[in-house]
């Protein structure tokens, strides 16, 4: 029956993936001198870190692994431990309460890794900097690799950062 | 009978709207603590106003609302969490923010306040930051007991706040929360912002019902100024409002399928949220319709294809989703996971006033969309089970799934011509509104006060998830570890609309 299921309902979703973001590749090549180069293929695994967003990106970051996106045939997959990562994918403002938290995770992460800020709030606090209860955006916690901006930026736009990230590291 | 008619209280606020507020003293609020721990009535908010603490109540059939406010000397009131639970944590927060003290409250710890601000009660009399104290979680007696705590950064792809989970072997014995982590002061933002800048923090207060919030925010400026919106607006409002109710649904059905390992509902389930969030985009130009609605109206128009975008969409999910619901109920192993797991009794959720499909699959039929337009003008049904287990919070999305399907019609059937937007009165004198707002997870309140120039003095966002956080302690109890995924997923409560 499940197989009735998987044969009848849809053909093939997957779209062809977009053309890396050329803003992103720019500010790649500026930070890769900082970090040791290692050859890894063109697969990364990504740790994704709240650091007190909204939760508007976490909705579309989860998008790329829909049918449409489908991620993990681009070679990109996500993981539950930093340990296993190369890549921290952090969204929202840092908030206060969230800062440990966050350079924990950033500490147990083994080299070489890369930081993306995903998101407007990431960049800078966006909306809530000003906060008494926010310390500013994750490049004011931990080192960052590239900004993904969006409010939240869409899968595609996701996609094409996360792209930008692997032609570079590879 | 009138709510306020059983609590002694000296007049109403004259500029509060829609519902009453009156001011009590302590002879009206052990009243209401009373009706409150007598289940006459239900605790709908309770939030600080320094010097004031202000607590919204409903009547148990729902039939009225009041707001009632007790001016704290000395900065204290008496707890109503000493004879009313669902107020326990509401009570610490409002410590936390405001110093404002509880007296005999059953738990003096801390609740948003994780000891990393460098200010204390900070909508308050500030004060320097103390040296934070080690916070202690609740103390466990018994034999062959362990601990595994959780978080605050958790393995998927979710939001963070901790879970200290007691167990006996795969046995959870008590699983204790601590939230706060998301906390970004958004009150204290709204303290003198314009309604233009409080529409874009109240929007992102929890991402996931961006439209539910501003949606709140709107009406609660629109009571408060007497704004009416043209009747188009509060059509496409309902339009916004239901699409972002199927968006989550359908992203929620097939997540907690997920967490009992059926990843087929997932993949499925995720391909309808995707059809969801593109006819938002083609009709009103954000997946998320982030900023669409705002106090008058909404901000954009139905794109000239959204119409056939939207028959797209419901056609399609015609075809598909009944053979999801088909494949859920069908699959014995998964039935064997979500049935009779992590249930919530009817008392409980009526005790604590819990909303949404947590409420609502626990035999509490509360819907707050009975009380503003547009649905007052469409016919839904609001269903109900009473089982409270994961299997009953998945079928009652599965059947508001159904009802929004119909309800999105009704608004393409007879979607009103005329403006989107009418500009909000200027009062030139304070004035008070309160808004309760069905988001995909349950009820939103809002409570504003503008100035004389129609800056925000004050605002309060209280999530649906206040009243059902803590009811996923009870409902994990006695299951085992490996099940807390799926209970908390078919909770799906809210970390950032909650520590706002």
């Amino acid at each position: 029956m499940r197989h009735s299921l998987l044969d009848s309902l849809h053909g093939p979703l997957t779209e062809p993936a977009p053309a890396p973001d050329a803003a992103g590749l720019a500010e790649l090549a500026q930070s890769v001198n900082r970090i040791a180069r290692v050859k890894l293929g063109r697969s990364l695994s990504i740790r994704q870190v709240d650091a007190g967003s909204c939760n508007g990106c976490e909705l579309e970051i989860h998008a790329l692994s829909n049918a449409f996106y489908d991620l993990e045939r681009l070679g990109l997959r996500f993981v539950a431990s930093p340990r296993h990562a190369d890549v921290l994918m952090v969204t929202g403002p840092v908030t206060k309460n969230m800062r440990e938290a966050l350079q924990r995770t950033y500490n147990a992460t083994p080299e070489p890794k890369w930081v993306i800020a995903v998101g407007a709030c990431a960049a800078d606090g966006g909306i809530f900097s000003r906060s008494y209860a926010v310390e500013g955006g994750v490049k004011d916690v931990v080192p960052v690799d590239l900004h993904i901006p969006g409010c939240p930026p869409n899968p595609r736009q996701l996609l094409a950062g996360l792209l930008a990230l692997l032609q570079n590291a590879s | 009978m009138a709510l306020l008619d059983s609590i002694a209280h000296t007049g109403t606020a004259k500029q509060h709207k829609p519902w009453p507020r009156a001011e009590v003293s302590d002879d009206g609020w052990a009243q209401a603590i009373e009706l409150l721990s007598q289940g006459r009535c239900t605790l709908l908010g309770l939030w600080g106003d320094a010097p004031a603490v202000h607590m919204a109540l409903i009547a148990a059939d729902f039939g009225d609302i009041a707001v009632i406010t007790y001016i704290c000397k000395d900065g204290s009131y008496p707890s109503v969490a000493a004879r009313h639970a669902p107020a326990g944590k509401l009570e610490r927060a409002i410590r936390d923010l405001y110093g404002l003290d509880a007296v005999d409250a059953p738990d003096g710890r801390t609740w948003l306040d994780l000891g990393f601000w460098s200010v204390k009660h900070p909508l308050g009399k500030r004060g320097k930051a103390g040296k934070p104290k080690p916070y202690q979680f609740l103390p466990v007696e018994g034999e062959g007991l362990h601990q595994i705590p959780v978080g605050p950064v958790h393995a998927g792809i979710i939001e963070p706040g901790h879970f200290r989970f007691t167990c006996n072997g795969e046995h959870v014995v008590r699983l204790e929360q601590r939230l706060g982590y998301v906390h970004k002061g958004i009150e204290q933002l709204m303290q003198g912002a314009s309604l233009e800048q409080g529409a874009k923090l109240a929007g992102r207060t929890s991402g996931d019902s961006t439209v539910a919030y501003a949606f709140a925010f709107a009406s609660a400026v629109e009571a408060a100024t007497q704004t009416v919106v043209p009747p188009r607006a509060t059509y496409l409002r309902g339009l916004m409002a239901e699409l972002e109710r199927l968006a989550n649904h359908f992203g929620d059905i097939g997540a907690i399928c997920n967490d009992a390992s059926f990843a087929i509902m997932l993949a499925q389930c995720g391909i309808l949220r995707e059809h969801t969030l593109r006819a938002a985009q083609t009709c009103f130009g954000h997946r998320l319709m982030m900023d669409s609605v705002v106090p008058g109206g909404v901000a954009r128009d139905l794109a000239e294809d959204g119409i056939a975008s939207l028959h797209a969409l419901l056609a399609e999910v015609r075809r598909v989703f009944p053979r999801l619901v088909e494949l859920y109920d069908s699959t014995a192993s998964l039935q064997d996971r979500t049935v009779t797991t992590g249930i919530v009794k009817p008392d409980t959720v009526r005790q604590w006033g819990a909303g949404g499909y947590v409420g609502r699959a626990s035999g509490r039929g509360f819907d707050a969309r009975r009380l503003y337009a547009p649905y007052d003008k469409l016919t839904f049904d609001v269903p109900v089970r009473d089982e409270g287990d994961v299997n009953a919070r998945i079928w009652i999305r599965i059947r508001e799934v159904e009802q929004s399907l119909a309800l999105i019609e009704q608004i393409l059937g007879n979607l009103p011509a005329g403006n989107i937007h009418a500009p909000v009165k200027t009062k030139a004198k304070s004035c008070e509104g309160l808004a309760l707002l069905e988001a995909f997870r349950g009820d939103v309140l809002v409570w504003l006060r503008l100035d004389a120039q129609g800056t925000i003095e004050r605002c309060h966002l209280r999530d649906a998830s206040w009243f059902q956080w803590p009811l996923l302690e009870t409902a994990i109890k006695d299951n085992i570890v490996a099940d807390f995924p799926l209970c908390n997923k078919s909770f799906n409560c809210s970390y950032s609309g909650h520590d706002a």
